[in-house]
């Protein structure tokens, strides 16, 4: 184990290449129309201390890792009190209770910005958590999730373009749709393995979306379908503030019809045949479950719960074109997942609420957004490739036998 | 002969022009162990893949026969199906679900004799629940037979070597087998635990009514277990009788050790 003065040399070391190599564009400033050239040297100082900040967090984190002290929050001090406080009567209904409360109050209490952006977020954790079925339980990589979501919106929108069809009606509906969309797709797809899954599945999104671009009388292409109704509540329509409230409520309502949904699935048979498949496809086969049959079932629920986000999204923003159901959308989806955790509920709902809060509220950092984000899943994947929140898997205490805990 | 229960008649696999299994017969009779014994690369762990469906065989017959049951032919049928009709298997290079615990590794096994699909595990009606605490109660029957009870909630990846070895057969033993099929199961075990592993195979046997079929490289296990013994080498069938008839055969040392011994 290297002590804090290697350390920092190690990093005083990376601070000097890395002024180096970005000495041409950070110090020296060309100004092609004056024929001027300005030394910034004072940068040459700002990237020297960023680096070495960065590298000496890292190395340290990198020796910590490596000699086996990882960082565990069960174990820690703040862990401990939080287990000790938690585990008294009561405090775990109370605490539950008042996050009801104030989940419930938030629209009422803050600005229908926030609202509106909180809704956003809720939106992305049920496709996240959607998502989160095909990758983190079956272990299936889909890179096109957002061309589900896309089948759901367009379904209530068109619906309603054609035949008036409302809100309530097409929930169901554009899940059912959505849901065949996967079984159509899925049949040839699924036959497909790891990276190839993912490919083709990258290309059946494109298709997609492209084939919405051009078809111009069903979606009427690339301009999209404007003046798609908000939600009512048995036939009463809401003005602005309501309505903002309305999808907030409806949006949250869903959320957790759809965690509870997937704690009920997780924890029965057909979930751990889905976890079996993960981890090894052919011994999950010798155990007599249908591989076939597994992955038709994941592939249709996951699309079904794409297909009801959709049209949620489709009430919310009264306004759907192709361009929100691109291969960048499927993309951040998949961050979701991997940044919360693969196959955790809370680490899903974690890591919507981090990639879509965040940015909004960081206005100021607009153009760094990519580069903050690329950072950080590089950061994530070196030190702690489970996700945020990680699975852990179901403790089963047998009655009447001591448990080896 | 009624009281086998696996027919295969002249199997043929072929990958392009290699014969990997080429015109192998082969019997299992009920309450025996048969050891297929050979060579590395003879083709046993492909006869197996034929066998449990992971291969569908160029030609021949493979007949399963379930005890008090008509025969019934599995040539290409799918792996799960195969598992359904009552073969299990081990496999030689282990196959755990690593990040799932022992016990969840057993529960998988129950699957072929479960019922309940996503709809039923949504509602979690009343026989659900039943039927999940039935799994659970099984599944840790089956790791108590095996010793592996301790471990019911660690992660199988964690497990020591031998121990993971114990769960693939407690595994397959949870699909209620009535032919189990060993790839190699003392592969990579000190002789203690061999001889440990002979005491569990008899008594496993004897207490599941089981007809058993296993490759094996551990000439200790074979002459120890086997009723019947099957040699293979380069695809081919070259001998079968029983363990002491074989590790006397000349055909068998000169596969075994070349043409001097």
């Amino acid at each position: 184990m290297m002590n804090r003065v290697e350390i920092l040399k190690k990093s005083a070391i990376n601070a000097v290449i890395g002024i180096l190599l970005t000495f041409p564009i950070t110090v020296i400033k060309v100004n092609t129309i004056d024929q001027e050239i300005t030394w910034r040297w004072y940068m040459m100082g700002l990237v020297g201390a960023v680096v070495l900040i960065i590298s000496f967090f890292w190395i340290r984190q990198q020796e910590r890792q490596n000699s086996g002290s990882t960082f565990k929050f069960n174990e820690s001090k703040l862990g401990l009190k939080y287990h000790s406080i938690m585990s008294k009567p009561g405090v775990t209904k109370s605490v539950l209770g008042s996050a009801v409360l104030l989940i419930v109050l938030i629209p009422f209490i803050t600005t229908p910005y926030t609202t509106s952006i909180i809704t956003s977020a809720l939106i992305y954790i049920i496709l996240g958590l959607g998502l989160n079925i095909v990758v983190g339980l079956g272990g299936l990589l889909n890179l096109g999730y957002a061309a589900f979501f896309g089948v759901g919106a367009y379904t209530y929108a068109i619906l309603n373009m054609n035949f008036g069809v409302g809100f309530w009606l097409a929930l169901p509906l554009g899940g059912i749709a959505s849901a065949l969309f996967g079984a159509i797709v899925g049949l040839p797809v699924l036959r497909l393995k790891g990276d190839y899954l993912a490919i083709v599945t990258l290309g059946f999104g494109e298709m997609t979306r492209i084939f919405t671009e051009n078809s111009d009388k069903l979606t009427r292409g690339a301009s999209g379908i404007a003046n798609i109704p908000k939600p009512t509540f048995f036939g009463h329509a809401f003005g602005y503030f309501g309505s903002t409230r309305y999808i907030y409520l409806i949006a949250v309502a869903l959320v957790i019809i759809i965690i509870f949904i997937v704690w009920r699935m997780e924890n029965s048979r057909v979930g751990r045949s889905w976890v079996a498949m993960r981890e090894d496809d052919i011994a999950c086969e010798s155990m007599g479950i249908d591989l076939t049959q597994s992955k038709m079932t994941l592939f249709i629920i996951s699309s079904a719960i794409a297909g009801v986000a959709g049209v949620l999204f489709a009430a919310k923003n009264t306004f759907i074109n192709p361009q929100s159901f691109t291969v960048w959308e499927s993309i951040m989806i998949l961050c979701i997942v991997v940044l919360g955790g693969k196959g955790s509920v809370r680490g899903v709902i974690l890591g919507a609420l981090i990639l879509i809060l965040l940015p909004e509220y960081l206005r100021a950092f607009q153009q760094y957004r990519m580069l903050i984000f690329g950072f950080l899943l590089i950061v994530m994947m070196v030190f702690r490739p489970g996700g945020i929140i990680q699975n852990v898997r179901k403790i089963y205490k047998i009655e009447g036998e001591p448990t080896n805990e | 002969m009624s009281n086998k229960v696996l027919e295969i008649n002249n199997l043929l696999m072929q990958f392009g022009g290699l014969k990997a299994v080429n015109d192998v017969s082969l019997d299992v009779h009920k309450s025996e162990i048969t050891a297929l014994i050979g060579p590395n690369g003879a083709g046993k762990t492909t006869f197996f893949n034929c066998l449990t469906g992971v291969y569908t065989p160029t030609s021949g017959d493979i007949n399963i026969i379930p005890p008090g049951k008509k025969p019934i032919r599995a040539n290409g049928k799918k792996p799960n199906k195969v598992t359904e009709l009552g073969l299990a298997r081990t496999f030689q290079n282990i196959r755990l679900f690593q990040e799932m615990t022992v016990l969840e590794n057993v529960m998988i096994g129950r699957h072929a004799v479960t019922k309940a699909n996503i709809f039923n595990a949504i509602i979690n009606g009343k026989s659900t629940r039943e039927e999940e605490q039935k799994i659970i109660h099984d599944s840790y029957e089956i790791l108590k037979k095996l010793d592996l009870h301790t471990f019911s909630n660690e992660f199988a990846s964690n497990l020591p070597y031998g121990a993971q070895r114990l769960l693939e057969i407690a595994r397959a033993l949870a699909t209620e087998p009535f032919l189990l099929l060993l790839d190699e199961p003392a592969a990579g075990m000190n002789p203690q635990e061999t001889i440990s592993l002979i005491g569990t195979i008899e008594k496993l046997k004897a207490e599941h009514d089981l007809s058993i079929l296993l490759i094996e490289h551990d000439m200790h296990l074979v002459m120890n277990l086997s009723d019947r013994c099957y040699v293979m080498d380069y695809g081919k069938l070259i001998a079968k009788g029983t363990p002491n008839a074989i590790a006397n055969n000349p055909v068998v040392i000169k596969a075994y050790l070349g043409e001097d011994f």
